[in-house]
């Protein structure tokens, strides 16, 4: 990343560097490829919807990090079925 | 006495292992420390011609782990620094010579005499970093600010807290002040939020650290050395003194260079 880089308004190659490491540590740290996370969702999906109707669309699974410590977080959008259930 | 066992690791090759352990070794001396580096590299022994001892060398450690000779015969003093000392590596024999247990009994040998015990990993996650980790202490990690260098120590810190011995201390080498100035180089700070460990040290490009290892002779010797300071700080900072981290200036501009030219003399010590 060059002067003229910058000034066509890039990131610099630092914050690629550190945005690049800090998604590569998050997969080597929890010891999960991107791909097993990908079929970690799909089996969340699948457990889920047997029980309630969720936006499959929706769905989220991502790392989050506290200092060295990672956690996996799921949000799971629901697709109104409580108040359907309530008017019945 | 009962010695301190520091630990030098990285994961990655190439970022500074030895040259820290040499110049660590060489400024707690001149603390007036009883020091003795070891070189845990056996089979890729360099610890012995960094610090310029290699012509001295009689028996080395897998020597005294095997029994052909005393701890004592093995250690090489060096003359210029009273109170420093090397156990080398042996150079013609693998890795699977020594165990973690025989790094254990050596180093308890070595404990009563010293105040410090500094070990020289090799890289790696294998038998040779698992020789260095198992005696030590403390751990000091030792990285560059590049994605490589960050990503290894980063599993290194993983493989060390599951050793009940982590989470260790960063020492962040090679940093070119003018590369981070202009945004092309990852930051003490960056470094330091994505390994999530403390800093004990940050040590600048600097190109006394060659000119000192083509002689054999630590940086920390040299008064003008900016990485030689930065090494000299880190000892204070092993001996619980505070030393602030000095911040480091580009000083390799023109300007800057013009600067020197005109007014001579005064580098600010870079670090």
């Amino acid at each position: 990343m060059g002067f003229f880089d910058r000034f066509r308004g890039g990131p610099s190659s630092r914050d690629v560097a550190k945005q690049r490491l800090q998604l590569v540590l998050v997969h080597d740290r929890a010891n999960i490829s991107p791909g097993v996370l990908e079929q970690i969702k799909d089996e969340i999906i699948a457990v889920i919807s047997r029980h309630v109707e969720i936006d499959r669309e929706g769905v989220e699974v991502h790392f989050t990090q506290d200092g060295r410590e990672s956690r996996l977080v799921a949000d799971i959008p629901l697709l109104g079925g409580s108040r359907k259930h309530q008017a019945r | 006495m009962a010695a301190r066992i520091l630990v030098v690791t990285s994961g990655k090759g190439g970022v500074g292992k030895t040259t820290a352990v040499a110049n660590l070794s060489a400024a707690l001396a001149q603390l007036g420390k009883q020091v003795v580096a070891v070189d845990a590299d056996i089979g890729l022994r360099n610890l012995d011609v960094v610090m310029g001892l290699e012509n001295r060398i009689v028996y080395d450690l897998v020597d005294v782990v095997e029994g052909r000779c005393k701890l004592r015969q093995a250690l090489i003093r060096d003359k210029r620094l009273s109170g420093l000392f090397l156990l080398p590596a042996a150079q013609t024999r693998d890795k699977t010579a020594v165990s973690p247990t025989d790094m254990v009994r050596l180093t308890d040998q070595l404990r009563s005499h010293f105040d410090f015990i500094l070990i020289d990993s090799p890289a790696g996650i294998e038998r040779g970093f698992r020789n260095a980790l198992a005696p030590a202490d403390e751990v000091l990690i030792i990285t560059n600010p590049e994605v490589a260098a960050v990503r290894d120590a980063d599993r290194i810190i993983g493989l060390i807290e599951a050793e009940g011995k982590g989470p260790g201390r960063l020492i962040i080498n090679r940093i070119k002040p003018e590369m981070v100035q202009r945004g092309d180089m990852l930051t003490t700070a960056d470094v330091v939020e994505i390994l999530a460990i403390p800093l004990i040290g940050i040590v600048p490009e600097d190109e006394t650290i060659l000119v000192s290892t083509n002689r054999g002779v630590p940086a920390v010797l040299n008064g003008r050395s900016p990485a030689g300071q930065a090494f000299r700080n880190i000892a204070r900072r092993l001996l619980g003194e505070e030393v602030p981290f000095l911040s480091l200036t580009p000083s390799g501009g023109f300007l800057q260079r013009l600067k020197r030219l005109a007014f001579g003399g005064g580098t600010e010590g870079g670090v």
